[in-house]
């Protein structure tokens, strides 16, 4: 049997509506990853120290307060700061497509909106996880 | 590693738990830090609080100036592989304390709630200069047999609320706590879960249990609130100076090390026997051409 995927799931900021983020972790466990879910109000250090000491292969940040341009590219600075360069990382949450470049360019490799169907995201994490783990 | 740099022991941890080929040199290693200091496993029946309480002795520990290093182990879906590992939720409060590492492990199958590179992994802290180790488990009424071989001290939680519990109490938890905890002392009913606990171990001793050179206490505590928690840390204080100071923690790690033997012959036998079996030597099995203790027999030779 391969070794699972790990992934941690956060909440940055202060946006404490977390049904959805749940919904991922239900949804990828019961796809095979092992979800380490740190939660909500976590501060981009938080977040950093728990991705470098799970040593995780992903981290999913949910985020529906707005702030995702703010947080987000301080947390892919921060995991390229501690050498966590090759961590995976996507949001979700309230994320305006406009802004999805943006964010692409700061080091998130995708961002999912409201309604995207759940195996879209396990597809996707799975594809893009099986050719790094053979690089 | 040895300096205590959270890169470099999540990588170790990684190697280890993932049974990389490279893990078994560096394992070597690690194993002559093997006992040196304080291992306490934390087990008990799901919504005891053991996750909040676990984050209370972290805090307790950090305020004298020692490391610590946690495992949270959650069980992995026999179904899917996957895990939800939720334990680290309720400590996030140390996430960035540079003395304290916490890293959360899936089961992966090993029946007994515990992963059978757990030894490895507390391997791994021990190198890493933690003063104390804590493997938080879940409690499903099974698994807490499993933790005493691992650990030095077990602290088995309950709640008040768990009164029905506490009356019935299972043999096995019973046996091999060594501290016993009520937590969410808040509610009502924690005198009562005390006083039962407490005649509850005493039956034990007087129905012919060898006297134990260690009386387990009874701790009240509660985790939201802090109180209790310096008594908790005394008592195990306590534990580990009668391991020292008797014959019993020597004992103790020897029994450790048997199991860690025991894991990694089992775990090394199955690879590489049972790795082997083909649909063909199944399809003679069903035709009768051989049969499985042969078979076993066979595999296990070559």
């Amino acid at each position: 049997m391969d070794k699972p995927f790990r992934i941690l799931i956060a909440k940055p900021g202060l946006d404490g509506h977390d049904r959805g983020a749940k919904v991922i972790v239900r949804a990828l466990r019961d796809a095979g990853f092992e979800v380490i879910y740190t939660g909500i109000r976590q501060t981009p250090e938080m977040i950093v120290a728990a991705a470098l000491q799970e040593d995780v292969d992903a981290v999913g940040l949910s985020l529906l307060s707005g702030a995702h341009l703010t947080l987000f590219p301080e947390i892919c600075k921060q995991l390229k700061k501690r050498g966590l360069k090759d961590v995976l990382v996507i949001g979700g949450g309230i994320i305006p497509d406009e802004d999805a470049s943006a964010l692409k360019k700061a080091g998130v490799d995708r961002v999912f909106g409201p309604g995207t169907p759940l195996q879209a995201i396990v597809d996707y994490l799975n594809e893009k996880l099986r050719v790094a783990s053979k690089s | 590693m040895r300096a205590g740099e959270h890169a470099a022991a999540s990588r170790a941890l990684s190697l280890v738990i993932d049974e990389d080929e490279a893990s078994e040199i560096l394992a070597k290693d690690f194993f002559k830090s093997a006992g040196t200091v304080q291992k306490l496993g934390v087990s008990g029946p799901p919504g005891a609080g053991k996750s909040t309480l676990t984050g209370r002795l972290i805090g307790y520990y950090r305020s004298q100036k020692l490391k610590v290093g946690v495992l949270a182990v959650d069980p992995s879906s026999s179904i899917s592989g996957g895990a939800f590992l939720g334990d680290r939720l309720r400590i996030m409060e140390h996430a960035t304390d540079p003395g304290v590492f916490i890293r959360s492990l899936a089961s992966r199958g090993m029946i007994g709630g515990l992963t059978h590179t757990i030894f490895g992994a507390i391997h791994v802290l021990e190198a890493m200069g933690c003063d104390k180790i804590i493997v938080e488990t879940v409690g499903t009424g099974q698994d807490e047999v499993d933790i005493a071989s691992v650990v030095d001290t077990v602290l088995y939680v309950t709640t008040p609320a768990m009164g029905d519990e506490i009356q019935a109490m299972k043999a096995g938890a019973m046996e091999i706590g060594d501290i016993f905890v009520v937590n969410k002392a808040d509610l009502s009913g924690r005198d009562k879960a005390v006083s039962d606990l407490k005649s509850a171990l005493g039956l034990g001793q007087s129905a012919g249990q060898a006297a134990k050179a260690w009386e387990p206490p009874v701790v009240a505590t509660s985790a939201l609130s802090g109180e209790g928690v310096p008594d908790l840390a005394v008592a195990l204080d306590g534990h580990w100076d009668h391991l020292r100071k008797s014959g019993e923690g020597r004992e103790r790690l020897k029994k450790q090390h048997a199991t860690e033997l025991q894991f990694w012959v089992h775990r090394h036998v199955l690879k590489n026997a049972l790795g082997r079996v083909t649909d063909k030597l199944l399809e003679d099995l069903l035709g009768h051409r051989i049969d499985p203790a042969s078979l076993g027999r066979k595999l296990i030779k070559n």
